[in-house]
């Protein structure tokens, strides 16, 4: 059930107040940068729910507090389960058009959240919960999650002579979202910021559970210019290691193909985590998103 | 107000009673800035500007402006000069200046 009316949203019509302000994040973190644009959209009657991650680390430093809405630490496996506690909790004290909103890591999202997320979405809770994807536990010193892709340097996936980085296929959350059957699901990049807040404000009008995954570099942890976050996440989309599609009403649609994919090496190379990938690895990376590839565009709408 | 800012007003803690009781405080609440953080400055030339805004939708800190004038200002109190907006902006009128030079 969804309502209709819902606005198209531009550089110009976006709010022009901050609601995540005088953060401590890295310069040119993509995390921050989703936090930024959702809340513009969800504005001022949100509440931001955030478990242990980059993203709470940098909001809430006594005595400085980033965030202009109500935000509220959680407990890094209880995301999803405290924002069916603020949904309940408001629908209890009859406020209305409200956002109960999570922004949790992926390390907090594919591997300790995963559970609390999926009961939300069992009970089809009022939420809209947002994953900002930096492929590790960034907060902690860059370990690896099951988000982490295939390759890429972290401290517990370390490179030397016998092991080359990561080497389990990072998890595909959308599609575990999906899997449940949920109200709406959607993955999104910060490199396509136009794309990511109609998402998030499709979310805000859907009567159930909302995830949307938000790829969003990390210059520190992924080893490239704090400038180049954009290029980087325009990067992913268009050599086809990530796809922006929507799972709605019980089918998947994929919202952009980039029809000729650019080049996995200049991607992966530009960035210090891949480094040291050699061409048969490279390689592997390649056949990985040409088979995937070749299921979505026989399998989703477009 | 669109942006918070510093509050200069505020005092630190200096007694123990002064500390808050819980984990509650104001939103918005910010007592230090972030421009030291920047080896960096953008510099927007506002007559080659187009106003297109896409520094503004992309800079993760927020702190780029529309002035009631119509041209963009940047907040160098919490700018860390990360480069994104001089790095994406079409017409290429952001130029990162060097701080102190
Ligand atoms: C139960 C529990 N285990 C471990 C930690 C330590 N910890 C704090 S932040 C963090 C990393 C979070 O990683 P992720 O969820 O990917 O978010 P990111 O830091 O990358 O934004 C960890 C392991 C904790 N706070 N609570
Ligand atoms: S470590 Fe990465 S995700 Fe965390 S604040 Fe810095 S840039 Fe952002």
């Amino acid at each position: 059930m969804e309502n209709r009316k819902e606005r198209k949203i531009t550089a110009r019509n976006l709010d022009d107040r901050e609601f995540f302000y005088g953060h401590k994040g890295c310069p040119g973190c993509g995390g921050s940068l989703a936090v930024r644009l959702a809340l513009k959209v969800l504005g001022e009657k949100s509440f931001a729910v955030l478990p242990a991650g980059c993203m709470s680390a940098i909001g809430f430093v006594f005595p400085q507090m980033a965030f202009s809405c109500n935000a509220m630490i959680s407990t890094f496996a209880g995301t999803a389960s405290m924002l069916a506690g603020v949904a309940a909790g408001a629908r209890a004290l009859g406020l209305e058009g409200i956002h109960a909103v999570g922004f949790a890591g992926d390390g907090g999202t594919a591997d300790i959240g995963l559970q609390a997320l999926s009961g939300a979405i069992d009970r089809h809770d009022r939420i809209i919960y947002i994953c900002y994807d930096n492929e590790a536990y960034m907060n902690t010193g860059v370990q690896k999650s099951s988000l982490t892709p295939t390759g890429a340097r972290t401290t517990t996936s370390p490179v030397g002579n016998r092991l080359r980085g990561a080497v389990t296929p990072k998890k595909q959350m959308f599609e575990i979202v999906a899997a449940h059957g949920i109200d709406y699901a959607a993955t999104a990049s910060v490199g396509h910021p136009l794309d990511y807040l109609r998402k998030v404000e499709h979310a805000s009008r859907v009567e159930g559970t909302s995830y949307i995954h938000v790829f969003a570099p990390c210059p520190v942890g992924w080893g490239h210019d704090s400038a180049e976050t954009i290029e980087v996440a325009k990067a992913a989309v268009d050599c086809g290691l990530l796809y922006l599609a929507e799972y709605t009403g019980g089918g998947f649609i994929l919202n952009h193909d980039p029809g000729e994919f650019s080049s996995i090496r200049d991607y992966l190379l530009g960035q210090g985590r891949f480094r040291h990938l050699g061409e048969e690895e490279i390689e592997a990376i390649v056949a990985q998103r040409d088979s995937r590839w070749q299921r979505i565009r026989r399998e989703w709408r477009t | 107000m669109s942006h918070p800012s510093r509050s200069k007003a505020y005092r630190p803690p200096s007694r123990l009673e002064d500390y808050p009781t819980g984990t509650v405080f104001p939103a918005g609440h910010l007592v230090e800035t972030s421009s030291g953080w920047r080896s960096k400055r953008p510099v927007i030339d506002t007559e080659r500007c187009i106003n297109c805004l896409v520094c503004w939708l992309l800079c993760p800190e927020g702190v780029i402006r529309k002035s009631p004038d119509g041209r963009l200002e940047i907040d160098y109190d919490y700018c860390k000069g990360c480069g994104i907006c001089a790095r994406e902006c079409h017409p290429g009128v952001i130029l990162m200046k060097q701080e102190g030079a």
